[in-house]
């Protein structure tokens, strides 16, 4: 009897699966389908700052000029500008026959409004808008922007590439209040998103906008053309990094925009899946105190800090694989026009003794310091660990704080006294491109209770930020980002723990052209 | 019966009111800002300061309750603070995944447990027996995501007959739907096969004992009519109680198999909006569940009055 229930299941499971084998429909239209590193939930790329939201900004809508690949700004919506012998006036026309999704031309009320609503959210935009006497359409095609004194970020802050970005969305769009979500979706960029297929947690389809008036020039990570080589794209959510792994090896997906570096090795092992970095940039890990509350209200016990902690430790401990990481004593990266060494000494080594000196000299307690550990994310799980441990070594008492990043992420914005709500320090990782320069990157700015979560207090670094905002000469502008490093590090704004790279995978059996950008773009593939 | 009905309809007033209180007190006591979430990686504080006015977060708890509560009286169960959709919107989405799953694992636990749990009781001590106990060992004591990921590789990544993941709706075609829904069920179905089989064994092994078991042999009917008729439906109140309670289980989140499988069900709903900290997601789900666990054992306990004629309500 057994035997006979055995064969049945088998032969039963055998027949089923075979006949799903031929049923499989095959399509004719090209789908690329995608896992990105997390799920998209909100469709305002205004509203949030989250990354997710920022890449979808990238599929629906363009930006007046881009990054390329050598950190060049590029127009791109724009087609030709001028800036005044005063550097006082912007002009700048629209390229002929940009249109919206619904058909309707992009003009210059569209671009107006949208720089307007960006401004009141993005930092950048905000100190654009400091120095901004008039924001104009002079006619259907062309802007002019009026400075009320010198800004050397103009173009920076326009061409800005990670949240918040300056995108335009039409005028009756971008006229929502800055601090309400919009409904409309329409864009001008290559994609157009299909609101109707959505299905917020599982899948966010896109489709070719057929209208896109891509640019002459070739691709280079935000600018040039984005012409689009496929008719649909497909965000999947898959949450299980292991299962997104499984679908990419099964072809179930094409693209798997971050691949965990302990699940590396199946993928490399498989001779139909590419592997690589697309970032040469990278990313970067800071470590941020809390500048209001003992200890780290005391410059030396901050310093004290950076001299036990080291960037290798973070480094080995959290990605392992030299090949995926970088110790790199420029805070605005390694490799790019600001990078420097200077005063990077504290940051690159541990001096146990030095840090131990640091706290005797001012007086440290032994009051146990409120660690915060975020324990879900494999990129940044590791990092508290090696940082309790190293501190140790240099003279704290740690109590280490276990939690989820979203606790962590509330749990930052609180000024209480470190304990079962404040904290004292916290560990975090930066994409490149939001930290390129010291006024994108917020943990500079030390403006007290207005400054980002640790909130320092530092006349001289704002002082400097200032100056660096509005030189307009870029040998100028190096040589007060130097002096911003070495600022940082004597005040102990932050600590940069380290460049480690992300690895995007996808079945090079499928898909061709994937181009190389910072952030995870979809233009240009070709399936 | 109509009395009956009444009163257990009434009783879940109080009981969904008392849940509703739970869950909204308990989510303010959770760490965890929405709107320093929603703010995102770079969310600067004057931004997570906007959010929480634009939400009412900044309101009294009180004020916030009444709102909530004033709302839900109207039947608007409130709106996502994540994907600015109605909650009823964003669990209609999920609900066919969850459903389909729950409905494919049972067909599957029952078809499976019920004849296994009542092989091993007629031959109970017997290697069968053993051998069935032994798989009932099993199943319990292997993790869902530990047999998800065996069969995942073993069946869908070397012999490439099932999807890796992914759900499809009915609407796709019943193949595909089924095609997509047969690893995650088998997986899940195997804890139940084993809590099922057990279950009938030992009620079927009760009732094998009773007088009239020994009453029917002595008629002569044969082995099929006794276990069948006589034995088993004198022994379903228990099985159909627990697998109730099953359904109960399956519809409530099945976080770790929809995740490993990537269904979109209700499960991950919770999990994402437990994690984001989507307070009018995550107590609308928790209403709902509470619903459906009063919904299916109002149901269980009708079923006893057409398994037993003994029991009147």
């Amino acid at each position: 009897m057994l035997k006979k229930i055995a064969t049945l299941a088998i032969t039963t499971l055998t027949f089923l699966a075979s006949l799903f084998l031929v049923v499989m429909p095959a399509s004719a239209e090209s789908t690329l389908r995608v896992v990105m590193h997390s799920d998209l939930k909100i469709v305002d790329p205004i509203w949030t700052t989250a990354y997710m939201s920022r890449n979808y900004g990238y599929m629906v809508y363009d930006t007046l000029f881009a990054l390329d690949s050598n950190l060049h700004i590029k127009p791109q919506m724009v087609g030709d500008y001028s800036v005044s012998e005063d550097k006082l006036t912007y002009i700048m026309s629209l390229r002929d026959g940009l249109k919206f999704h619904d058909g309707a031309p992009v003009t210059a009320a569209d671009v107006v409004a949208s720089i307007n609503r960006w401004a009141k959210k993005d930092g950048m935009g905000q100190m654009l808008m400091e120095y901004t006497k008039s924001l104009t359409a002079v006619d259907g095609n062309t802007v002019q922007l009026v400075l009320n004194k010198p800004f050397g970020l103009v173009l920076d802050a326009l061409a800005k590439p990670s949240s918040n970005v300056p995108f335009i969305m039409p005028e009756r769009v971008a006229n929502t209040p800055a601090d309400e979500q919009i409904k409309d979706y329409t864009g001008s960029g290559p994609f157009i998103f299909k609101e109707d297929e959505w299905k917020p947690g599982d899948r966010t389809v896109f489709v070719k906008n057929p209208n896109y008036k891509a640019r002459s020039e070739p691709s280079s990570w935000m600018a040039g053309s984005k012409a689009v080589n496929v008719d649909r794209v497909e965000w999947i959510s898959i949450k299980d990094h292991q299962t997104a792994v499984n679908a990419l090896i099964a072809g179930e997906i094409d693209y798997m925009e971050s691949v965990p570096h302990d699940l590396l090795p199946l993928l490399e092992a498989d001779p139909n899946v590419h592997t690589g970095v697309l970032n040469p940039l990278g990313n970067q890990y800071m470590y941020r105190m809390n500048h209001l509350h003992p200890p780290f209200d005391d410059v030396r016990v901050r310093r004290a800090a950076m001299w036990s902690v080291n960037q290798k430790d973070f480094l080995q401990g959290v990605i392992g694989n030299p090949d995926y990481y970088k110790e790199c004593p420029a805070m605005f990266f390694c490799d790019t026009p600001l990078a420097t060494d200077k005063g990077a000494d504290i940051m690159m080594r541990s001096d146990y003794a030095k840090s131990k000196s640091l706290l005797k000299e001012a007086g440290y307690d032994g009051t146990p310091i409120v660690l915060m550990h975020s324990t879900d994310l494999n990129v940044l799980a590791n990092l508290a660990p090696v940082a309790k441990q190293n501190l140790e070594r240099g003279g704290f008492k740690v109590d280490m704080h276990s939690m989820d990043w979203q606790t962590l992420v509330s749990r930052r914005s609180k000024k209480d006294a470190p304990g079962k709500v404040g904290w004292n320090i916290f560990m975090t990782s930066w994409q490149s491109l939001d930290i390129l320069n010291p006024i994108s990157a917020a943990g500079y700015r030390s403006n007290c209770d207005k400054a980002w979560f640790g909130w320092p207090c530092d006349t001289t670094m704002e002082v400097l930020r200032k100056a660096f905002a509005e030189e307009p000469d870029p040998v100028q502008q190096k040589a007060i980002a130097v002096a911003i490093q070495e600022r940082a590090m004597d005040y102990g704004t932050h600590g940069h723990g380290g460049q480690w790279l992300g690895v995007t995978a996808w079945r090079k059996d499928q898909i061709s052209n994937v181009p190389d950008a910072p952030l995870p773009v979809q233009w240009g593939i070709s399936k | 019966m109509l009395y009956f009905l009444i009163r257990r309809i009434l009783a879940t007033i109080p009981v969904l009111g008392m849940v509703a209180l739970f869950v909204f007190f308990m989510l303010r006591l959770t760490p965890g800002d929405p709107a320093a979430i929603l703010a995102g990686e770079n969310g600067e504080p004057h931004q997570i300061e906007g959010i929480r006015e634009a939400l009412g977060l900044n309101k009294p708890i009180l004020t916030q309750l009444t709102i909530w509560l004033g709302n839900i009286l109207q039947g608007d169960l409130g709106e996502s603070f994540f994907f600015n959709k109605k909650v009823t919107e964003l669990i209609a989405m999920r609900v066919e995944a969850t459903l389909s799953l729950a409905i494919v694992t049972l067909i599957i636990t029952l078809a499976v447990a019920i004849p296994l749990g009542v092989l091993a009781a007629y031959k109970h001590g017997s290697w069968i027996d053993r051998l069935v106990m032994g798989f009932s060992v099993l199943g319990f004591s292997v993790p869902v995501f530990v047999l998800g990921y065996f069969l995942i590789f073993i069946l869908s990544v070397q012999l490439k007959w099932f999807p890796v993941q992914g759900y499809k709706e009915l609407a796709d075609g019943f193949w595909t739907f089924l095609h997509h829904l047969i690893l995650p069920s088998l997986t899940l179905s195997v804890i139940y096969i084993a809590l099922i089989a057990r279950m009938t064994r030992a009620s079927v092994i009760e009732v094998l004992n009773e007088d009239y078991i020994r009453t029917a042999y002595a008629k002569g009917l044969s082995n099929k009519v006794v276990l069948m008729r006589h034995a088993l439906r004198n022994a379903a109140v228990p099985i159909v109680t627990i697998t109730g309670i099953g359904i109960a289980l399956l519809i409530g989140g099945v976080v770790v198999t929809e995740s490993v499988f990537n269904i979109p069900g209700l499960g991950r709903l919770t999990v994402d909006a437990v994690l984001g900290r989507d307070y009018p997601t995550i107590q609308a789900l928790i209403l709902v569940f509470s619903l459906v666990y009063v919904f299916i054992n109002l149901l269980i306990d009708l079923s006893y009055t057409l398994l037993d004629p003994r029991i009147r309500y």
